[in-house]
């Protein structure tokens, strides 16, 4: 037990060492020390809530993504049967089914046929059923598989969308990760005032070209009732329909999905800002075919689902180019020009959380709670050395050897560093010395009994290791828990917490034993004490 | 040097005499934790209940306008606000519960955040927001949710553990020795109305794992002697043992005491409440350890047959079932 041959000595002196000298770039970086740029210099990370910056939770609206894929399968459809020339007549879209009835019974076959392509798209997995009912009706219905393989596209691309439009505002390192099925983490460090983020992240930026229907009459439009084929849209505040709504043809229009570039200009006639778009080769095709056949017509702007404004087609626009306009300000301008530039987001995006901490704060945070670990540790150190002398002393040193060694590991393992962190910190100190006070407590007791020194300190450390295991698994047991129901900075307690525990036994019971040992072995001591 | 000692030797208190006051007044106390959180209710923060805190500095100003941004923030029609102050005289917190009827509306937390930074941003130019939570109503029933299962499977879990280690009289005196400390815990944060956040969920999690060190302690001692003295009544055994165990239950209470103490005088004020609750927490973990860990294996009938060799439990059990069939 109190045997420690020469290479046990130096393996565990190894592994003190890696590790206390894995914690120094980090207690450098606190101290403001510089540190050599040659060495390694791997630091703790310290979460959002000691660095400041922002943490924003997104949620994508799943339903937005069904509605889009039925809009998207009508198209489709009504351009086979069209093209196929099977007549068909009433087409609805209520209760996420698409019902179509055809003219003529007797043309289903043929239209299951043309339509079989559009229901698999890409993937092997069925993401249509199709059902005839009542003879002549065709109703779509989207299967779970296909709608689920659709919200994850539809977020894998938003992802990309949203790291797109964060990159163009120039913060520093920031974290963008998918989250569970439908939700987006952003962490963004050093951020304190998100607004322009969230802005940002909160405009969907869909763009669309769409016929003003011209024959809606204006009482149709006040009662709220489109005609078929054709939607209500309300005007965007501050453009040119500002608490207006105005009758639009549902389909041909142009998305503005494809753009190639987006920039803020002005207007050059009125001065005003505005955003000109650059459609690519695709988009600018059907931006010309649009423009070509409706000369002298009226087109809406819709940007989310708002009117921007809508100008008469003079003459065709070929050259796929087109500005944008609608009583911006330059920051809204600037702001539209990012958000199109980036790609519109496939489904809106929703603000659920926030977690914003200025620089200021975290910077007490850390100061604050390092001088009362500091305070802290001295009055563990005091006690601790004034109950057991010299087995004070060994425990102290364990004490000292642990934080490092905790702060090494975290830095190796990049594990970021919270403010519960630091709480767990201080209480890791305070109970790592457990292990010290149940062996010498039972050291003392073994003393009492008359036992000699070396055999009392071999059943000290024996007896006491069964508890101080059974203790440590247990609150491994509560760390885990914590670290997998935990969320943001409560893991960082839970991840100081558990590290300490290893480093904590490694410290507290072999470190001391095997100093104990040597000084047994050198002092031949006959009495302790303790 | 003499050295410090806190216990002196052959202390000898009967603590298992008063059992059955002691028994009595845990389970009144535990009845009374539960009955003051359901008609107090815990004072949720933001994590819990949805809503926004934010932390605000006047730069310009001696102390915070705390009347004033009552008004200002209840003015705007989201319920009264808690404003208190936070850190130094001119910092203050301003809570905000989500109203009931907005929970089902995920934009509805971060629209509000940004007319209450509006509304203070107005009257007083030199604020400072120094931090912002806001949390919508999915994301806080989220919360509450898993913070039950946490701290539900947390207790089972090391239950089982010491059920295995030990034996099953031990597994479910641990058991009640926990369900005591996160009950008499909660019951004191409704009482006090203290904030009630994920981290006292942490808190309690750290409490769980704290208080069981105290009862592993007396646990492991209490079998080394049921193996040991195998003639003696066992209420005198549990005294023995919890004696012979008692300096250093002392001992590593204070330490983690005035290891937390500085933290909870002059450490960072977001942390006031989590390390309030672990302190808190260590008191009742030490009280339970002893009065709550200890008796009940009496009444589960634990003898010093409960640690012998494990062959000759199951022959004893094998037979039983022959006998039986």
């Amino acid at each position: 037990m109190l045997d420690f041959p020469t290479w046990k000595k130096n393996f565990l002196w190894a592994i003190v060492l890696i590790a206390a000298f894995a914690a120094l770039p980090s207690i450098a970086n606190v101290a403001n020390v510089k540190w050599p740029e040659a060495l390694p210099s791997q630091t703790v990370n310290l979460g959002l809530d000691l660095a400041g910056g922002s943490h924003i939770l997104l949620e994508a609206d799943q339903s937005q993504v069904a509605q889009q894929r039925l809009e998207n399968m009508e198209e489709s459809v009504r351009q086979a049967l069209d093209d196929a020339e099977i007549g068909f007549g009433d087409v609805s879209t209520s209760d996420g089914r698409l019902s179509v009835t055809l003219d003529d019974p007797s043309q289903l076959d043929a239209a299951r046929e043309v339509i079989t392509p559009y229901m698999n798209g890409t993937s092997i997995i069925s993401e249509w059923n199709l059902e005839f009912l009542d003879g002549n009706r065709m109703v779509l219905t989207q299967t779970e598989a296909g709608l689920e393989n659709a919200v994850t596209t539809a977020m894998d691309s938003a992802t990309d969308v949203v790291r797109r439009r964060i990159d163009s505002l120039g913060t520093r390192e920031p974290t963008i990760i998918r989250q569970g099925d439908d939700r987006i983490v952003v962490q963004v460090p050093g951020l304190s005032d998100p607004e322009e983020l969230k802005d940002l992240l909160g405009q969907t930026a869909q763009l669309e070209f769409k016929l003003l229907d011209t024959q809606a009459s204006p009482t149709q439009i006040e009662s709220g009732i489109a005609r078929p084929g054709s939607e209500l849209v309300p005007g965007a505040p501050g453009g040119d329909y500002a608490g207006q709504v105005i009758a639009v043809k549902r389909l041909g229009g142009v998305r503005g999905d494809s753009l190639t570039d987006a920039t803020q200009t002005f207007d050059p006639q009125t001065n005003e800002p505005a955003v000109s778009i650059t459609f690519d080769s695709d988009g600018t095709q059907r931006f010309a075919r649009l423009t070509t056949e409706n000369v002298n017509q009226q087109f809406a702007i819709i940007l989310d689902g708002e009117v921007l404004s809508a100008p008469v087609i003079r003459e065709p626009i070929l050259s796929g180019t087109s500005q944008i306009s609608g009583g911006f300000t330059v920051r809204e301008a600037t702001q539209l020009a990012i958000s199109l530039g980036s790609g519109a987001l496939p489904v809106d995006l929703t603000v659920i959380e926030e977690r914003t901490v200025g620089p200021d704060l975290g910077a007490a945070s850390i100061k604050s709670g390092t001088i009362a670990m500091g305070v802290g540790s001295m009055l563990v150190i005091l006690l601790m050395i004034a109950a057991y002398g010299r087995f004070g002393i060994y425990a102290t040193a364990a004490l000292v050897i642990n934080v490092l060694m905790i702060l090494g590991i975290m830095a190796a393992l990049s594990t970021t560093l919270t403010l519960p962190g630091i709480a767990g910190f201080v209480l890791t100190i305070g109970a790592a010395v457990d292990a010290n006070v149940l062996i010498n407590e039972r050291i003392r007791e073994e003393r009492k009994k008359g036992r000699r020194v070396v055999t009392a300190v071999e059943n000290g450390y024996r007896e006491a290791s069964r508890a101080i295991y059974d203790a440590n698994v247990t609150n491994f047991i509560a760390g885990v828990l914590l670290f997998l129901f935990g969320s943001g900075p409560v893991r960082g307690f839970a991840v100081v917490l558990i590290i300490g525990l290893f480093t904590s036994v490694f410290t507290a019971v072999v470190l001391t034993r095997m100093w104990v040992a040597g000084w047994l072995r050198k002092a031949r001591p006959t009495d302790l004490n303790l | 040097m003499r050295l410090l000692k806190l216990v002196p030797d052959d202390t000898n208190i009967q603590f298992l005499k008063w059992r059955m006051p002691f028994y009595v007044v845990s389970v009144l106390l535990i009845i009374a934790s539960w009955a003051v959180v359901f008609t107090n209710g815990l004072n949720y923060g933001v994590d819990f209940a949805g809503g926004q805190e934010i932390r605000a500095t006047f730069t310009q100003e001696e102390e915070a306008p705390v009347e004033e941004l009552r008004d200002t923030v209840g003015a705007l029609g989201y319920g009264d606000p808690v404003v208190q102050r936070f850190g130094a005289p001119n910092e203050v917190s301003i809570r905000v519960k989500l109203p009931d009827e907005v929970v089902g509306d995920p934009g509805a937390a971060e629209e509000i955040s940004r007319q209450i930074i509006g509304a203070i941003e107005t009257g007083h130019p030199d604020v400072r927001i120094d931090g912002v939570d806001t949390v919508s109503g999915k994301v806080s029933g989220e919360f509450r949710t898993t913070a039950l299962e946490a701290l539900i499977f947390a207790m089972i879990a090391i239950s089982i553990y010491i059920w295995v280690r030990f034996e099953w009289q031990f597994g479910v005196g641990a058991l009640f020795a926990l369900f005591h400390d996160v009950s008499l815990t909660m019951g004191m944060f409704a009482l006090f109305q203290m904030e009630f956040s994920l981290q006292i969920i942490a808190a309690i999690l750290a409490i769980i794992g704290y208080s069981l060190n105290d009862t592993i302690v007396v646990y492991d001692r209490i079998r080394e002697n049921l193996k040991k003295y195998r003639k003696m009544p066992i209420p005198e055994l549990l005294d023995l043992s919890v004696n012979e165990t008692l300096a250093r239950t002392v001992m590593t209470s204070l330490t983690l005491l005035v290891a937390l103490l500085p933290l909870l005088l002059f450490g960072p004020a977001s942390l006031f409440g989590l390390t309030a609750a672990i302190t808190l927490g260590i008191f009742v973990g030490t009280y339970s350890s002893v009065y709550m860990a200890a008796p009940i294996l009496i009444w589960l009938g634990v003898s010093s047959n409960s640690f012998v060799p494990q062959e000759s439990v199951t022959d004893v059990q094998e037979k039983k079932a022959r006998g039986e069939a």
